[in-house]
């Protein structure tokens, strides 16, 4: 076990390399560079900020210093924000964005789930169609369209939570709903298919021969085995939720990474990109091993490689 | 000798998009405590139905039973409800299924498998159950049990999970045994052990057993009696020797007659018998077999034969033995079995279709 973490992590190390050099290259190949806006700026101020930034260097001079910077977990000063590092970006709008996706997560998925199993049990018959019209919804309506009902009718015409901001956990309420509609919808899509596949097994007849109930088979055999292609969703989704969406943040005035992320961007704000998008990384590699880890818990037939039998 | 089971006129029926499958039409017969029953027929002749509606496993819809009792230690299963069934699934009435393989939840512990039978029915507490997996285990045959019942169902092998499945059917002490196909997934070698088991664990606990298949071989080897279907109807029952050695209908002598035997040389054939089985969405009006029955009489094709009785034992439903009938020779490889038997009765007698 500890031998196959310990190789996925060097694998991870790899992947994050390739990934900050495609990054770091794309970034360059894209017209425009951060300090060309509407305004034309002086050239002497712009040929002092390119030097100040070390943007005057050779590219491979400037390559080099960047993965000996992010080896230390130092992103460089932002562009745009004068005064602020990246680091300081991504630890001011990642508590924000992580506390809202772990909401929306908690949300999506254990009311996907139970979404799931209830149309599962009830096959063609009208709880099925009511999740599945449910689920339709959820990953039909685009995210904007969800959080501007939820905020006109929750927030203005029933008044039950505040429009927007970010204040108390009543102002997190509407944006997680609105962030886990859609992997809700698909989670619950995910479970009814994957239990109705598990429930048609030979080995849930053996459980009905046993004597037990609809009830404990459900929970001892079905559910185990259908969670599985939740648990591969989960993965990818998580580190997708968790850091942020811009969509909703902007919506709801949330101050988090989701924004930032797509602002550096048309800012062409070369380091916020960077560091932003290899944090983004990490957490997308890290979940998608925690998912592999996760298997072998749920499914005691996946041995994970390396954790050879008798190790 | 005492009645266990008794099936009467047993009805079950499949609403399927292309109509009314009529998979059971009319089966009785009884089953007495302590004997083993075999059922046998070629696919889809409605034996598997029938013993999973013993069980009541069959999914409603589209499955109904539509007519018929059940009489289980002298209460309708049929009349049962859901709740009532699920304290006699497992508890009274045991069942191994034909896939080992996918018969057992890959994702819990073997034992704990088990242990579920003895926590639900027997109400042992966590300990008391693990040791009686333990020992069940043993029972089966399964060395190490102490270290296997901790090992999932893909640390086994096939024929030690059907051993598994045999526990887990057994944990209980069920007076029923229903075993469906339980040596078809296996291999040879395997399946012998497996019956040895059976047989064995019969003796020592003196359930009844109802062994479907569709191998007539093992049934000589386990059964005391043995009923006989073919689309949906029992055509022949009686005791192994005189289902052997005193077939009456021309489908027991067609199954009979393409059994390789260890005296028939590399010269002979092995019979087959010719077309399939009825489409049971529309019945034939008259016998079932009479289109691949080369001894078919018109009457065959007009009206459905009724059951004679040849012995107090040995029912067949042809109309072979009416005493109109012109009188045929069975084929060559049946022939060379038949002995008279002495219980039989001087003359077939016509008994009712609902007896």
């Amino acid at each position: 076990m500890l031998r196959y973490i310990s190789r996925r992590l060097l694998y991870m190390l790899v992947s994050l390399f390739l990934i900050v050099t495609a990054t770091f290259f794309l970034m360059r190949a894209v017209p425009g560079g951060p300090f060309s806006g509407e305004k034309k700026l002086p050239p002497e101020i712009e040929k002092n900020l390119n030097e100040y930034y070390g943007l005057d260097r050779p590219w491979y001079n400037q390559y080099f210093d960047y993965l000996v910077s992010v080896a230390k977990w130092d992103f460089g000063p932002s562009f745009k924000y004068k005064g602020q590092t990246v680091n300081d970006l991504i630890n001011e709008g990642f508590p924000v964005s992580f506390f809202l996706g772990m909401e929306a997560l908690l949300l999506a998925v254990s009311i996907g789930i139970l979404l799931g199993i209830i149309a599962a049990l009830n096959h063609n018959k009208w709880p099925d169609y009511g999740a599945m019209v449910f689920a339709v919804l959820g990953i039909s309506v685009p995210s904007f369209i969800m959080a501007s009902a939820l905020q006109y009718f929750l927030a203005i015409k029933l008044e039950l939570f505040p429009v927007a901001r970010w204040e108390s956990l009543q102002h997190t309420v509407l944006p997680a709903l609105a962030l886990a509609a859609t992997p809700m919808a698909f989670i619950a899509r995910l479970t009814r298919s994957s239990m109705l596949e598990v429930l048609s097994n030979d080995y849930i007849r053996t459980a009905k021969a046993k004597g037990l109930s609809k009830g404990q088979i459900t929970v001892k055999h079905a559910i185990r085995n259908a969670l599985l292609p939740v648990v591969t969703y989960l993965g990818p989704l998580s580190a997708g939720v968790l850091t942020g969406s811009f969509v909703i943040e902007k919506i709801f005035g949330i101050p988090g990474l989701g924004s930032q992320f797509v602002l550096s961007i048309s800012n062409r704000d070369y380091t916020t990109i960077m560091g932003v998008t290899v944090f983004y990384s990490i957490l997308l590699l890290a979940a998608v091993l925690l998912v592999d880890i996760a298997y072998g818990f749920i499914d005691p037939r996946i041995k994970l490689a390396g954790g050879k039998k008798g190790e | 000798m005492e009645k266990l089971l008794e099936v009467k006129n047993l009805e079950v029926s499949f609403q399927t998009y292309g109509g009314e499958v009529q998979a059971v039409r009319g089966v009785s017969f009884h089953l007495n405590k302590g004997e083993t029953l075999a059922i046998v027929g070629e696919s889809g002749s409605g034996k598997s139905v029938t013993s999973q509606t013993i069980m009541r496993l069959i999914p409603t819809p589209p499955g109904r039973i539509k007519n018929g009792q059940i009489i289980f230690n002298g209460e309708d299963l049929v009349k049962k409800t859901d709740k009532e069934m699920e304290a006699i699934r497992g508890k009274d009435i045991g069942m191994i299924f034909q896939d080992p393989m996918t018969s057992l939840n890959p994702t819990m512990k073997v034992g704990h498998q088990i242990m579920e039978v003895l926590t639900k029915h027997l109400k042992m507490d966590k300990s008391a159950a693990k040791e009686r997996a333990i020992e069940l285990l043993r029972l089966v045959g399964i060395p190490m049990p102490e270290k296997r019942v901790n090992q999932y169902p893909h640390e086994f092998s096939g024929g030690m999970r059907q051993r598994a499945m045999i526990a887990v059917a057994l944990a209980s002490n069920p007076k029923l045994l229903i075993a469906d196909e339980p040596t078809t997934a296996l291999d040879v070698t395997i399946q012998a052990q497996i019956l040895e088991l059976m047989k064995d664990l019969q003796k020592k606990t003196g359930t009844s057993i109802i062994f479907i298949t569709h191998d007539l071989g093992v049934v000589a080897n386990v059964a005391d009696r043995v009923a006989v279907m073919y689309a949906g109807k029992i055509v022949e029952m009686g005791t192994v020797d005189e289902i052997f050695y005193d077939p009456r209908h021309p489908y027991t002598w067609g199954l009979l007659a393409s059994m390789p035997s260890l005296d028939s040389d590399d010269k002979s054939e092995l019979a087959a018998i010719p077309g399939s089985p009825p489409d049971l969405t529309n019945p034939p009006k008259g016998d079932g077999f009479a289109p691949r029955n080369p001894y078919a009489m018109k009457i065959d094709f007009e009206l459905e034969p009724p059951m004679f009785k040849i012995s107090d034992t040995h029912y067949a439903a042809t109309w072979l033995l009416h005493p109109d009938a012109p009188k045929v020779e069975p084929p060559e490889a049946v022939k060379k079995r038949l002995r008279k038997l002495s219980s039989n009765y001087p003359q077939p007698i016509i008994v009712k279709e609902s007896e």
